[in-house]
């Protein structure tokens, strides 16, 4: 994508007076994780998914902003949810999109992560979302290609989109997420999830606790500003929103806990012990969820569960950030 | 900086009231017609059209709502500065209506462009017509032009029209400003 500074003739720099055209930007060029924004950032993405929930509330859900950028997905580990999302996402906002599955591609013959991306870019791409399994992943690209780059998940690192659609959802639930107490619930060390909600979070001036057995909370966690907890009913009684996270034995390359069922007796989510807290607490969970193992049907259907809300919501604060990356480069 | 106020204080409602009832004579009582302001600006003439209306046909049920035409523009990433989005808000069905849409300065017609692209996404109404309280003259970019107009002016392009209203600004005004 070129870079070339458009000169503004008088006729169209005069509209600057108006509040629409505050300059009001994005603080980076690629949205690679959570550290890299600020709480503008977040506050700017969120006012504008709301008008994008707006549009995905019409009869035509579509508005005509990216129709001249073309958006490669690509995805070097699998996914339902978020590749869905994106692709929504970029639909709704008109964009060209072309999708990418590691599994069924060249990849497999050998090519290397930059080999690849170039070659979509020769095609004419001007962003990429991209998942991979290694962490840096984004970073990496970011550095040796010139097209923008959004991280859809980079190993255990970070899930920027996951997170800001996790808060933006308390937002919605709460009025404001400033003052309110999240746990996080499950496996914070293999979590990419887990380290973007703290970081987005703590942005927004939510408390933030961890819960989990000992074997699956890094020893650092603390240097967050996060308070931990290994008891499961002590920490809900704490929070107003709980975020239940998968267990990720696909990650896990030795064992954590004895057994699947002893982490649920002590860890799983149900209906028993949400009706016995004091209050009504909010759950939440970015999925795949394995009901019966981190939370139980019941609860995962329960009203006190925004899982669906999180998915409704995940599409807006998808377009919301390539609407606004896009917007700062020039066509 | 120089500044000519075209309109304010008695005539500038004497304005407003005469673009109301000009638009009674069209929509009568206004059972099929709906106003539809334009953000960011346009917003503040619908509603002062609206209460206007709704003070001279009391009887009438008088919808009025906010478009914003940002994801419609066609200067996105052409221009160096981010285009944030305002609020939409229609909370009527515009399909089979007739709509009234409003500016407070009609310029290059750009926005007009836009703003009919955004409205049909909510559906087809039956006629659109378009009510622009200030119509810089021989300046459109795009064959647009109005169906009502509160004021003519001629002006070149490095000269803006703001308009000020009483609600937000504190005081109702049309003014012309000149860039030294």
């Amino acid at each position: 994508m070129s870079t070339i500074k458009i000169k503004i003739n008088n006729s169209e720099k005069s509209n600057i007076r108006n509040p629409i055209y505050k300059m009001a930007g994005l603080s980076t060029r690629h949205l690679l994780g959570i550290k890299d924004l600020n709480r503008q950032d977040i506050e700017l993405i969120f006012e504008t998914a709301d008008n994008f929930k707006t549009v995905l509330n019409r009869p035509i859900k579509k508005v005509p902003s990216l129709r001249d950028v073309t958006i490669a997905n690509i995805f070097f580990e699998n996914s339902t949810r978020t590749r869905l999302s994106f692709e929504l996402a970029e639909k709704r906002l008109s964009a060209d999109v072309v999708n990418f599955a590691a599994s069924s591609s060249s990849v497999s013959k050998g090519e290397t992560l930059i080999d690849t991306v170039n070659n979509i870019l020769a095609m004419k791409v001007d962003m990429v979302v991209m998942r991979h399994p290694y962490a840096g992943a984004g970073i990496f690209l970011s550095k040796h290609v010139k097209a923008q780059i959004v991280n859809a998940g980079d190993g255990a690192h970070e899930h920027p989109t996951q997170a800001l659609l996790d808060a933006f959802s308390i937002r919605e639930k709460y009025g404001d997420v400033a003052g309110k107490k999240v746990v996080i619930v499950g496996d914070i060390l293999h979590s990419r999830v887990a380290l973007s909600n703290i970081l987005c979070l703590k942005h927004l001036g939510a408390e933030v606790m961890v819960c989990g057995p000992t074997t699956l909370i890094p020893k650092y966690i603390g240097s967050l500003g996060v308070q931990v907890e290994h008891n499961l009913v002590k920490a809900l009684n704490w929070c107003d929103v709980a975020n239940m996270l998968r267990i990720q034995l696909e990650r896990q390359d030795i064992k954590y806990f004895p057994s699947l069922r002893e982490y649920t007796m002590l860890y799983g989510l149900n209906k028993q012990i949400l009706d016995s807290l004091d209050k009504e607490i909010t759950v939440m969970h970015p999925g795949p969820i394995n009901r019966g193992v981190e939370i139980t049907s019941d609860v995962a259907d329960s009203k006190q569960s925004i899982i669906l809300d999180q998915v409704e919501n995940g599409v807006a604060i998808r377009m919301a950030v390539l609407y606004l990356l896009a917007g700062q480069t020039p066509a | 900086m120089q500044n000519l106020t075209l309109l304010d204080g008695q005539k500038f409602q004497i304005t407003i009231q005469r673009l109301c009832r000009q638009l009674i004579e069209n929509h009568n009582d206004f059972s099929g017609s709906v106003l539809i302001g334009i953000q960011p600006r346009g917003i503040y003439l619908a509603k002062r059209v609206a209460e206007e209306l709704r003070k001279i046909l009391p009887e009438s049920k008088i919808e009025q709502g906010d478009l914003d035409i940002t994801f419609y523009r066609d200067d996105f990433r052409r221009r160096e500065s981010q285009l944030v989005p305002n609020q939409t808000k229609i909370d009527f069905i515009i399909e089979g209506k007739k709509v009234i849409m409003m500016d407070d300065v009609l310029w290059t017609g750009r926005t007009i462009r836009a703003a009919m692209d955004a409205m049909i996404d909510f559906g087809r109404p039956e006629k659109v017509e378009l009510l622009a309280l200030v119509d810089r003259r021989y300046s459109r970019h795009i064959p647009v032009a109005p169906d009502y107009v509160g004021i003519e002016v001629d002006s070149i392009a490095s000269q803006k029209v703001v308009v000020s209203w009483k609600e937000t600004d504190g005081e109702d005004r049309i003014l012309l400003v000149s860039e030294k």
